[in-house]
């Protein structure tokens, strides 16, 4: 009886997180990516004077109290972050960049730089691509801050790459979300310029009415404050397009 | 005879440091000793960690070799991560941190950093050897004659001055106030930090 090798296939390779697969890829880290596409649309926009980060807030009902449901929020005093993907996941990753942004802190008494966050929060996720028992994240992240060399905007996949954009979109239809971007950016782009841009990008396929209730905006200046737009600040952006 | 003696006193040795005008100088003395023998009149005690920023540890000489080592590893792997240098005050956080961590079995050392800020103004700290800093504007010493370096650079210090009016004074005050201790002296070395770069001048003691 001759033997004969059966080459197998390449999904077979998909169960073990830790196993690479014959054309080299770690399937898990693919379809978590998959996960990030399923998730709502999110972006961000680096000017000249200030980073944006916004995301659809969309909820499955008009039951829920949208007030409760953060997706921008600040990692510390000078570097925010926003979401695609599963929510739960996003919030385990945002506690622990806080934590080593304190613990930065304790350290060398100074806030980090946005770029040591982005370092800190790629490094945990690349750590659960390389364990037993556990998944990867399913997030990707786009991280806003500002350095000593001016505005940062970074986004963080569920493999730990990470990536510096000028303007970024990530979550469902995020290729033409970033086509649309590509054709509107410019260097000379002002903070203002970049929130009606980014306002303009989530109302792109947008279900619905967009108002200040279903979408969230942060920004960050050369001030180093960042700060999540209120419902009212939303509203005065949304007003002036009209 | 042996007698004891505290062990930050062991090897013996002065440090101190001192602002100008848009600059500041950092000195030690260069005795090493096991108590009262004498094992070398060559070991400086004051250490670059840049350009711009100099640290000085006075106490017992094993963790003086040890923790300068550690503090360097800690800043060039900063400079890599951050592709930036630590500023003075992030330096002497970074410091004080490193001591504190090490609070139950503490470094015998007491360090002083001096060094230039990013604006050129001079920046000069001291703690003790688990981490409590002094920030002071003018002038900071450590060793085991610090009660002679301060009666000098009360008397001898003014502030604002100019770098080779610096060195002079603060050659002065380290000589003096180790001529007066058996236990540090042997030399001196005097680094003067401006904007410029780093003016390293060797003293002759007693």
């Amino acid at each position: 009886a001759e033997f004969i090798a059966t080459k197998m296939s390449e999904t077979a390779y998909s169960g073990s997180l830790t196993t690479f697969s014959p054309s080299g890829k770690l399937l898990q880290i693919q379809y978590a990516l998959a996960a990030v596409e399923q998730g709502r649309k999110s972006l961000g926009i680096a000017a000249r004077d200030g980073v944006v980060i916004a995301a659809e807030k969309k909820l499955s009902s008009p039951l829920i109290d949208a007030q409760s449901v953060e997706k921008v929020v600040a990692v510390n005093d000078s570097t925010g972050c926003v979401y695609s993907g599963m929510g739960a996941d996003y919030r385990v990753l945002v506690r622990h960049a806080r934590k080593k942004a304190q613990q930065y802190y304790r350290t060398y008494m100074e806030e980090p730089p946005a770029t040591q966050v982005v370092r800190d929060v790629a490094a945990c996720m690349q750590e659960y691509t390389q364990s037993g028992g556990v998944r990867p994240f399913g997030v990707s992240m786009l991280v806003a801050g500002w350095d000593d060399d001016g505005p940062k905007l970074y986004q963080i996949d569920p493999s730990g790459a990470y990536f510096g954009w000028l303007a970024s979109a990530i979550g469902r239809n995020y290729v033409d979300a970033k086509t649309f971007l590509e054709r509107r950016y410019n260097e000379d782009m002002d903070v203002e310029d970049a929130i009606h841009t980014a306002l303009l990008t989530l109302r792109e396929g947008f279900e619905g009415e967009m108002n200040e209730h279903n979408v969230e905006v942060g920004v960050v200046g050369a001030d180093r404050k960042f700060r999540v737009l209120t419902p009212a600040n939303v509203r005065d952006y949304l007003d002036e397009a009209e | 005879a042996e007698f004891a003696m505290s062990i930050m006193e062991y090897s013996g040795g002065a440090v101190l440091a001192m602002t100008g005008r848009n600059c500041v100088a950092i000195a030690s003395d260069t005795r090493l000793g096991s108590q009262a023998q004498t094992q070398s009149t060559d070991f400086e005690k004051c250490f670059r960690i840049t350009d711009k920023l100099y640290v000085g540890l006075a106490g017992l000489a094993t963790d003086v070799l040890t923790l300068s080592a550690q503090l360097d590893f800690k800043h060039r792997m900063y400079r890599l991560r951050e592709n930036r240098d630590m500023t003075p005050k992030t330096f002497s956080a970074m410091l004080s941190n490193a001591l504190y961590a090490k609070r139950f079995g503490p470094y015998f050392c007491e360090p002083v950093v001096a060094g230039l800020n990013a604006d050129g103004s001079p920046f000069v700290t001291c703690m003790d050897l688990i981490g409590a800093p002094v920030d002071t504007d003018d002038f900071c010493v450590s060793g085991t004659c610090t009660e002679n370096m301060y009666a000098l650079c009360e008397s001898l210090y003014r502030p604002d001055m100019e770098p080779d009016d610096l060195f002079e004074t603060i050659s002065q005050c380290l000589l003096s106030a180790v001529d007066r201790d058996a236990l540090s002296g042997w030399g001196g070395v005097v680094h003067v930090i401006t904007a410029e770069g780093v003016t390293t001048r060797r003293l002759k003691g007693r």
